[in-house]
């Protein structure tokens, strides 16, 4: 019977971009790693609720979840967010606007992916109209899997979030500033001439000094 | 020398004490909703990760000289009350100032944060102003009658002489004029922005209304100076009306007592609308001011 336990053909580019980061041995110092336990305790989240994993955001903000006393909590707008949820499936027409707001957010900025459907597809593996692989988009930094993963499966991945944030490693949106072409690549084979204006990032036409 | 370092002590004072104040906001409110809430230091990591993010907006020069307006009113509003009662230290240049001054630093911060807010061209933003602007029409003139009832009182402008007026608890002008201390409480609750007079800021609604545009550095300044100016408010009132403070820790306990009783309102109180807002302050306060006035000017038993 195959068997696959390694990546093989487009699967490995994922891989192969992560692993030019070094993000295993990333050398944090005293600072990084001050910057980042303040940081890791203030999260506000744009919850994106593209799909039906909007549902179980609810309870995670409201009294019986509580997500204020990690420190995480709504915010209104993408200027002051720091967490992008990309709650379920993506059609194209949503992709272009997730893509807007999390290009809108001000660095350093996070995105956690939830439900299968983020990650693979899910359900919408054969749909003409759905994206299967969030992470070719957008750079993931936490996938929470489950078809809709609870509330209390949402504040594992929240911790282990702030964990890494604490740690002071580079995260996705370092990986979405050095790949940036790659990504606008994958960005406009799927919505072709429906491209987001580019001057939500026009640091890259800066030569990334914006 | 004394100066700088009696300066810096106030901005820290006003800093630590704002973001105390706030965090035991937030877990009070989460323990009337039954629920745990975050850390009393919650406000303090919020405002240093805002402070460390980056910010790469632009919206020409008006929206970063916004801010710093803003900022730079609370500062001076920080400087200019004095902390203490009988005191070297915490007076900043409180020696030179006077109530009608207060006054005026008070209204720089709206006026700023509708120059930054008007310029970044964000339709909630202005709406947030619109607001904001409206509501302040309604708070200003019970807020400053208030004032004049204590200074026609005291006769005088000076924040020392009014807080040298009140030895004991009975001369506090809490008892000695409480209506002058109602008509400043309802406006006072409005200024900080809480329920039931939030309708500037409105989550839900208008999408954090006036700061909809700023994220990063900006909004981590907008936030500490809305806290050092919540702590130069109170500081104010207790000026005015306990007495003041002989040392910092009961000028903490007076100020935190007061900041009780305007959270304790605000929890049980559904937002207005603005419209209402403006009847309420105009009715209400600005009535009482009125009875207020006439019963310490025109009456033989006034004084």
């Amino acid at each position: 019977m195959y068997h696959k336990s390694e990546c093989e053909g487009f699967q490995c580019e994922q891989r192969m971009l992560e692993e030019s980061l070094g993000q295993e041995n990333a050398q944090t110092g005293l600072v990084d790693r001050l910057v980042g336990w303040l940081r890791q305790r203030s999260l506000f989240v744009l919850a994106y609720g593209t799909g039906c994993g909007a549902i179980e955001m609810r309870p995670l903000m409201t009294s019986r979840f509580d997500a204020e006393r990690f420190g995480i909590i709504g915010a209104p707008t993408p200027r002051q967010a720091d967490v992008l949820v990309i709650s379920g499936y993506l059609a194209l027409k949503t992709l272009k606007r997730v893509i807007r707001s999390y290009e809108q957010m001000q660095e350093p900025k996070y995105v956690i992916a939830l439900g299968s459907c983020a990650i693979n597809g899910g359900m919408y593996w054969d749909s003409y109209n759905t994206i299967k692989q969030l992470d070719h988009y957008l750079p993931v930094d936490m996938y929470i899997n489950g078809c809709m993963p609870r509330p209390e499966a949402l504040i594992e991945g929240f911790a282990a979030l702030q964990k890494k944030i604490g740690r002071g490693e580079p995260s996705g949106f370092k990986r979405y500033r050095e790949n940036i072409d790659w990504y606008k690549a994958n960005q406009r084979r799927v919505l072709g001439e429906n491209m987001p204006p580019d001057y939500t990032y026009d640091w890259y036409h800066a030569g990334g000094v914006a | 020398m004394h100066a700088i370092v009696d300066s810096l002590a106030m901005i820290g004072i006003s800093y630590v004490m704002g973001f105390l104040f706030y965090g035991f906001y937030r877990q009070f409110n989460a323990r009337v909703q039954r629920r745990w809430g975050p850390s009393l230091w919650q406000n303090f990591f919020d405002n240093m990760k805002f402070l460390l993010k980056t910010e790469t907006l632009t919206h020409g020069p008006m929206f970063f000289l916004g801010p710093m307006i803003i900022a730079a009113g609370a500062i001076t509003t920080v400087l200019f009350v004095p902390f203490l009662k009988d005191s070297d230290w915490l007076q900043g240049f409180s020696e030179h100032g006077n109530l009608i001054l207060i006054i005026y630093l008070l209204v720089v911060g709206p006026l700023g944060n509708a120059l930054a807010v008007g310029s970044s061209g964000n339709p909630f933003g202005v709406m947030g102003v619109t607001r904001g602007l409206t509501r302040l029409m309604g708070l200003e003139v019970p807020f400053f009658l208030g004032l004049a009832l204590v200074m026609l009182q005291h006769e005088t402008t000076s924040v020392h002489a009014i807080m040298a007026a009140q030895d004991g608890l009975a001369q506090w002008n809490l008892f000695t004029n409480p209506i002058a201390f109602i008509v400043i409480l309802l406006p006072f609750i409005a200024s900080q922005n809480a329920s039931p007079f939030d309708v500037v800021g409105a989550p839900v609604e208008v999408y954090a209304g006036p700061r909809v545009e700023f994220g990063g550095r900006l909004l981590g300044l907008l936030m500490t100076q809305n806290m050092m100016m919540t702590v130069a408010k109170l500081v104010l009132v207790v000026d005015l009306f306990m007495g003041g403070a002989g040392n910092v820790p009961i000028l903490i306990l007076k100020a935190f007592s007061l900041f009780l009783l305007t959270a304790s309102i605000s929890l049980v109180f559904p937002r207005l609308k603005t419209e209402q807002t403006v009847d309420f302050f105009w009715k209400v306060p600005l009535g009482l001011g009125v009875l207020g006035v006439i019963a310490t000017v025109w009456l033989p038993w006034g004084a």
